[in-house]
């Protein structure tokens, strides 16, 4: 992702906190209102999207949220609303429990045999317990760190959601034109349309990630989540998925987990701060980045630690 | 549907359990209420009462016999086909006919095995492995014979068992032991065949296991009788002549044998599933300790 | 294989541990090539002793033909005259009775196995589990010669004096005695042994199913059940079908454990009989062998029981061949075989 940037430029001083200046190279091509002067943090990156969708309406929710590995607690009390049409980061160091978080969001952290849970999770108003589990992950879809396809063509893959939700058993014709709408919305359908037989673990890195967001997208999700989606892709496939994820939050409610601060700016219209289990910081990204109210905040995203 | 197929999984597991219970129950029961410590050290003895004559000392000497003989062939050769396939293999097309031709050892029923070996052993050649009457024709069974032919039976076994471990040690292991000097037999002998020992242990005693559970080759080849000594040489003269085990012993006093009496029968069917039980066992244990020492499989 | 080519590069002044190196490979490589010879051997020299008895009957001798038990004994009292030996063979009761018995319990615990196999790696309880896998690599590992005892000292009693009623036996008392020793012991006792060593494998199969396909179906919606059985079954192909080959290779060659229990009897069960079908007796060609193991010094007899022996050594690797095909075109999506 730095290849395709000037890296800013860290400014150590003895005695003052650490700052960023921005590479000098750097133009900035910013849509939103940035604070690039007033702030201590400049952030170079191009923003990808264009001005937050005002008001989006809130779709899931957590409410003192707790996750627990035995007695070890990954989440503590967070509380957070994800709303449509609107891009939500999850950004902190490693093992700060971004990823527990998102996955407890349609209860795939149960896997896990020792995790439990305290607090509640709302989708729509609703109590997700109150949901059934397979219902509430065909409307809380989440794609993965590591592109997982299935070992079986591009077209089964995408049409693998399709058959699971159909009562009998559809024919390929009447899935042809919904997989090819999932591959187009996906970005992905142009290069593989010419052979939708293709085995999925054959296509390159990228592809498969955007097979695994298309596959998501056929089951008609109204969230989605993504899980450090381009931390094994290469910087011009990263491109292509925040592209399509920019794009895909006007259709459904996006949270994302990354630890790429530029990502995040480049992509979030909020952004969450975790620190320890701790959700320290949530607000707008200009604000997450600009000027951020909290200590720790402000140390993480001028690259202190983390 | 769904439910259908979660349903009869249930059921499946379910069944699993009963019958698996049902079996070791069985013979648990069985097997001590009919085994007498007497039985386990008395000869078998001819008798019209086939159920107070003898017990079964006999075969089981005849087994541990047997199965010495068919590991301690069997180990050298898979170690060493084994190594030959997962470090040299060349040239390429043997390699491939090396491979395939364990494959068909392994896919052969031990019957087939059985009367091939009664072809080979019955050569004169072969004479001075078993019994020769008079006019110089070949008996061609004896422990001797019965074992080598065992050790086909457990030579699949071990091949893939040393072969898979030998491929689990990573290329930097082997660099490393060329990189201080050592040659490759050197980095075979020191480095690789002791990291690929527990795998070594285990193959041997899995094929413990299928050799002291085989029936047919034991009653093609090793006549199933009581032991009798050929020649007079002590140990050799043991090896040489025929006997029993634990498996054609069962068999033997089973109804569909001659003997008819399934108190004995079930006593060393329980003898035989203790031998079994421990093999296993030790398959476990050295499995664990396997897990444990070789850090590189994470 | 995977040893490094570095050799190639360390030409060190140490001749003596290069020679020794061509040693070494030299001798492990005459080993490997003794277990080639001996293979080789086998099948040549089992062919070579069968070949009278096929080359008497032609193709003729896997057709059905008249009563095979006659006929074997036929073979067995022919004259000592090697002009006048005896091979008039038609086997397949023999053959048909091998296909029945094996086709019947592969497919059963084909069945059996995968969905019990589904079951411990996904549904049972924790603890029934550390009990359950032990159990079955035991049940694994139990001698044959043990399932023949208890089917012939359990079942086979069990059959024939409660499942086969009067009017059954006497149905049929002209051409075949109904005693318990029948296809349905036969196929259960079978099943029962050759099921644990497919769950075996299968439920290591399914446990090295990467974690990432699951959740990624998890992730769609789709229950524990559908994940188990669209993605996880599904990726684990290649060992089921390695499973059924292994199993149906102990079916074919069973030989004391069906002789323990099938009847010994050469007879052809007809499935117009109903349900008698299944409580006729059968003889495969293995236990075949063993049964009649004290004829293989009669000439004749013997080079007929080396034929039967010739048949299971062909279609054991005709198995294997056919697994490795199976699999092949599963290796084009990805799956590992």
């Amino acid at each position: 992702m730095e290849g395709m940037m000037p890296p800013p430029i860290r400014r150590i001083v003895v005695d003052e906190p650490a700052t960023v200046v921005a590479a000098p190279a750097a133009t900035s091509q910013t849509n939103g209102s940035t604070p690039s002067h007033s702030s201590p943090v400049s952030v170079t990156a191009p923003r990808r999207r264009a001005a937050s969708l005002a008001g989006g309406i809130e779709r899931m929710a957590t409410h003192d949220l707790s996750i627990l590995y035995g007695d070890k607690a990954a989440v503590k009390n967070v509380s957070l609303p994800v709303r449509q049409g609107e891009v939500l980061a999850l950004i902190g160091p490693s093992g700060c429990g971004k990823t527990t978080l998102l996955r407890s969001l349609n209860r795939l952290v149960e896997l896990t045999a020792t995790a439990s849970r305290q607090g509640r999770i709302t989708l729509d108003g609703q109590d997700i317990d109150a949901l059934e589990v397979t219902q509430l992950r065909r409307r809380v879809s989440m794609v993965f760190q590591q592109p997982n396809p299935f070992p079986m063509s591009v077209f089964d893959n995408v049409a693998y959601a399709l058959r699971e939700q159909a009562r009998k058993r559809p024919r390929k014709s009447e899935l042809g034109p919904a997989v090819a709408d999932a591959l187009q919305r996906a970005g992905l359908y142009d290069e593989v349309a010419a052979d939708l037989a293709h085995p999925a673990l054959r296509l390159s890195g990228g592809q498969q990630q955007r097979l695994c967001i298309a596959r998501s997208l056929a089951a008609g999700p109204e969230v989605l989540l993504l899980d450090e989606p381009c931390s094994a892709l290469d910087p011009g496939s990263t491109e292509i998925i925040e592209d399509l994820i920019v794009r895909l939050r006007e259709e459904v409610a996006v949270v994302i987990v990354t630890h790429n601060l530029q990502q995040a700016y480049r992509i979030a219209d909020h952004v969450g701060f975790m620190y320890l289990g701790e959700l320290v910081e949530y607000g707008p990204a200009e604000q997450i980045f600009g000027s951020p109210q909290e200590q720790r905040t402000q140390e993480y995203v001028s690259g202190a630690f983390g | 549907m769904d439910r259908i197929g979660l349903g009869l999984c249930w059921a499946a597991g379910i069944a699993l359990c009963l019958i698996a219970a049902a079996i070791v129950g069985f013979m648990l029961f069985k097997g001590l209420q009919f085994l007498r410590p007497d039985l386990l050290v008395t000869s078998p003895v001819a008798s019209q009462d086939q159920s107070k004559s003898g017990g079964f000392l006999d075969p089981m000497v005849g087994t541990l016999i047997l199965t010495t003989i068919g590991t301690a062939v069997a180990v050298p050769l898979g170690v060493a086909t084994a190594i030959w396939l997962s470090e040299y293999a060349r040239p390429f097309w043997l390699a491939r006919a090396v491979e395939s031709g364990v494959d068909i050892i392994a896919g052969t029923p031990s019957i087939v095995l059985a009367i091939f070996g009664l072809i080979i052993f019955q050569q004169s050649f072969f004479g001075f492995l078993s019994f020769t009457a008079e006019g110089g024709a070949v008996f061609g069974r004896s422990f001797l014979t019965a074992g080598l032919m065992m050790s086909l039976i457990a030579l699949p076994l071990i091949v893939a068992a040393t072969r898979e471990a030998l491929q689990s040690i990573p290329g930097h292991v082997r660099e490393a032991s060329y990189a201080l000097g050592k040659s490759k037999s050197a980095t075979i002998r020191r480095v690789l065949i002791p990291a690929a020992r527990p795998a070594i242990g285990t193959g041997a005693a899995l094929g413990m296991g299928r050799i002291a559970g085989d029936t047919a080759i034991v009653v093609i080849l090793l006549g199933a009788t009581a032991l009798q000594a050929e020649g007079s040489t002590p140990l050799f003269g043991t090896l040489r002549g025929t006997g029993s085990t634990l498996t054609s012993y069962v068999y033997n006093n089973s109804p569909a044998g001659e003997g008819n009496a399934p108190e004995k029968a079930y006593a060393a069917a329980f003898v035989l599933l203790l031998i079994v039980i421990f093999l296993n066992f030790s398959i476990d244990t050295i499995a664990g300790r396997r897990k444990m020492e070789a850090a590189w499989k994470g | 294989m995977s040893a490094p080519p570095l050799t190639k590069f360390a030409r060190s002044p140490r001749r003596s541990g290069e020679s020794q190196d061509r040693r070494t490979e030299l001798v492990l490589g005459v080993l490997a090539c003794g277990v080639l010879a001996l293979v080789a051997g086998m099948v040549i020299f089992v062919f070579a002793k069968a070949w009278p008895s096929f080359s008497h009957n032609g193709l003729k001798w896997f057709g059905p033909g008249g009563d095979v038990g006659a006929q074997l004994q036929a073979i067995f009292n022919s004259p000592a005259d090697p002009a006048n030996y005896v091979y008039l063979l038609r086997a397949w009761p023999l053959i048909y009775a091998t296909i029945l018995v094996t086709a019947s319990s592969v497919a059963l615990a084909l069945a059996f196995a995968v969905l019990s196999a589904i079951f411990i790696v996904e549904f049972a309880p924790n603890r029934l589990r550390r009990i359950l896998e032990p159990t079955v690599r035991l049940l694994a590992a139990v001698p044959s010669v043990i399932y023949g005892l208890i089917g012939v000292l359990v079942l086979v009693p069990l059959v024939g004096n409660h499942l086969i009623t009067r009017a059954q036996k006497e149905s049929v008392i002209f051409v075949v005695q109904l005693t318990g020793n029948s296809l349905l012991v036969a196929v259960i006792v079978l099943t029962i042994m050759i099921t644990p060593i497919m769950i075996a494998i299968i439920v290591d199969a399914l446990r090295s199913v990467p974690n990432g396909w699951k959740e990624g179906a998890a992730a769609l919606g789709v229950n524990r059940w559908r994940v188990m059985w669209t993605i996880v079954v599904r990726s684990a192909r290649p060992a089921i079908i390695a499973a059924a080959v292994l199993a149906t290779a102990r079916a074919l060659g069973e030989a004391i454990m069906l002789a323990m229990v099938a009847g010994s009897v050469a007879f052809s069960p007809n499935p117009l009989d109903g349900p008698t079908f299944f409580l006729e007796p059968i003889q495969p060609l293995a236990s075949t062998i063993v049964i009649n193991a004290e004829g293989l010094t009669v000439v004749p007899f013997g080079q007929t029981l080396y034929a039967f022996a010739a048949v299971l050594l062909v279609s054991a690797a005709g198995l294997s061949l056919c697994g490795y095909a199976a699999k092949q075109p599963l290796k084009r999506y990805g799956i590992r075989a």
